[in-house]
């Protein structure tokens, strides 16, 4: 039922029918100010009472069953990176998503992740 | 229901770290297809609005429609293991959006320059800012169809880039000519932190 009202806030021809800062009450600030275009987001799998929520947070919690990074969040919303950012800080607060260590992404990889990714990288 | 000895719960909620290489260079010069030729998923798209001359301003209503531009992103995954994720990033083609790299580039491993040959200035921009921030980078040279006549050391001379950047020759539509260039990139990374440490 979310995605189908999601489906009809979007409109193919003429774009979002609600100006994307609408979502977010027009807020252009993450409160949870760490997150990277990369950084890693999931939903934990017992969601907290959800009635204060919006369709697009419901969303967001659908679609991070499986991990993904905050870019991938916003191009599967249709939303501005901007505006996935602030909803998912929202959910991160109220400990519906969790998200990859900060730290880890705040220093460059070390040797043995770029090995890993070389290793990953000459598999594919 | 929770079992000591496997703890399902903590594997269910693994959060993946992520790592990022940047694809960078000039408009046209192929870097959508390196990503799509590379990536499991096909390259999505991501959409910033840039408002960066209000960013004092937090209410932006009534003014959304002057002040905000549309950047567009596009980008690809590769999935290394359960616990790691590479993420490829194509920088916006227009130098006027400078400003995004600096969060593109924020903890990545390194990044390409695709160049190519028609049009070696296209890559100008993006090796002087990745220089200037000390983040490893190769510089790929496309090949299209007939357009390569030059040898490396050429286009290294044109570029004007130092014999400590690698330089590799590349068919962005060919799936193992990308993971070379990737993997080059990794390569160059690890030799450069390899330096640094000794």
């Amino acid at each position: 039922m979310s995605s189908r009202s999601s489906d009809w806030w979007y409109d193919e021809a003429a774009g979002p029918m609600v100006r994307p800062y609408a979502l977010v009450s027009g807020r252009t600030r993450p409160t949870w100010g760490r997150l990277n275009l990369a950084t890693q987001v999931r939903s934990i799998r017992t969601s907290t009472e959800t009635a204060s929520l919006s369709v697009e947070h419901l969303e967001i919690i659908r679609l991070c069953r499986k991990p993904l990074s905050v870019a991938e969040v916003a191009a599967y919303l249709h939303a501005p990176l901007v505006v996935a950012k602030v909803l998912l800080s929202d959910l991160i607060q109220r400990g519906d998503v969790i998200t990859s260590d900060p730290s880890r992404m705040a220093t460059a990889p070390d040797m043995n992740l770029l090995q890993k990714v070389l290793d990953g990288v000459r598999a594919i | 229901m929770v079992s000591v000895q496997s703890d399902p719960q903590r594997e269910e909620l693994l959060v993946p770290s992520s790592v990022k290489i940047v694809v960078a260079g000039g408009f046209g010069v192929g870097k959508t297809t390196l990503v799509g030729t590379v990536s499991e998923i096909t390259p999505l798209r991501t959409e910033e609005l840039l408002t960066e001359a209000g960013t004092e301003i937090d209410d932006l209503a009534g003014v959304e429609g002057k002040n905000t531009t549309t950047v567009a992103l596009d980008f690809g995954r590769i999935t290394i293991n359960p616990e790691v994720v590479l993420y490829l990033f194509g920088t916006p083609g227009q130098d006027r959006f400078w400003f995004m790299w600096d969060e593109l580039s924020y903890g990545a491993i390194g990044a390409v320059v695709l160049v190519d040959t028609r049009r070696l200035d296209g890559g100008f921009g993006a090796i002087d800012f990745f220089e200037r921030r000390g983040i490893p980078f190769v510089v790929a040279v496309n090949c299209f169809e007939g357009s390569y006549s030059y040898t490396a050391d050429e286009v290294r001379h044109a570029l004007d880039v130092s014999e400590n950047v690698p330089l590799v020759l590349c068919d962005a539509r060919d799936r193992e000519s990308c993971k070379a260039v990737l993997a080059r990139v990794i390569e160059h990374a690890m030799s450069k932190l390899d330096h640094a440490v000794a």
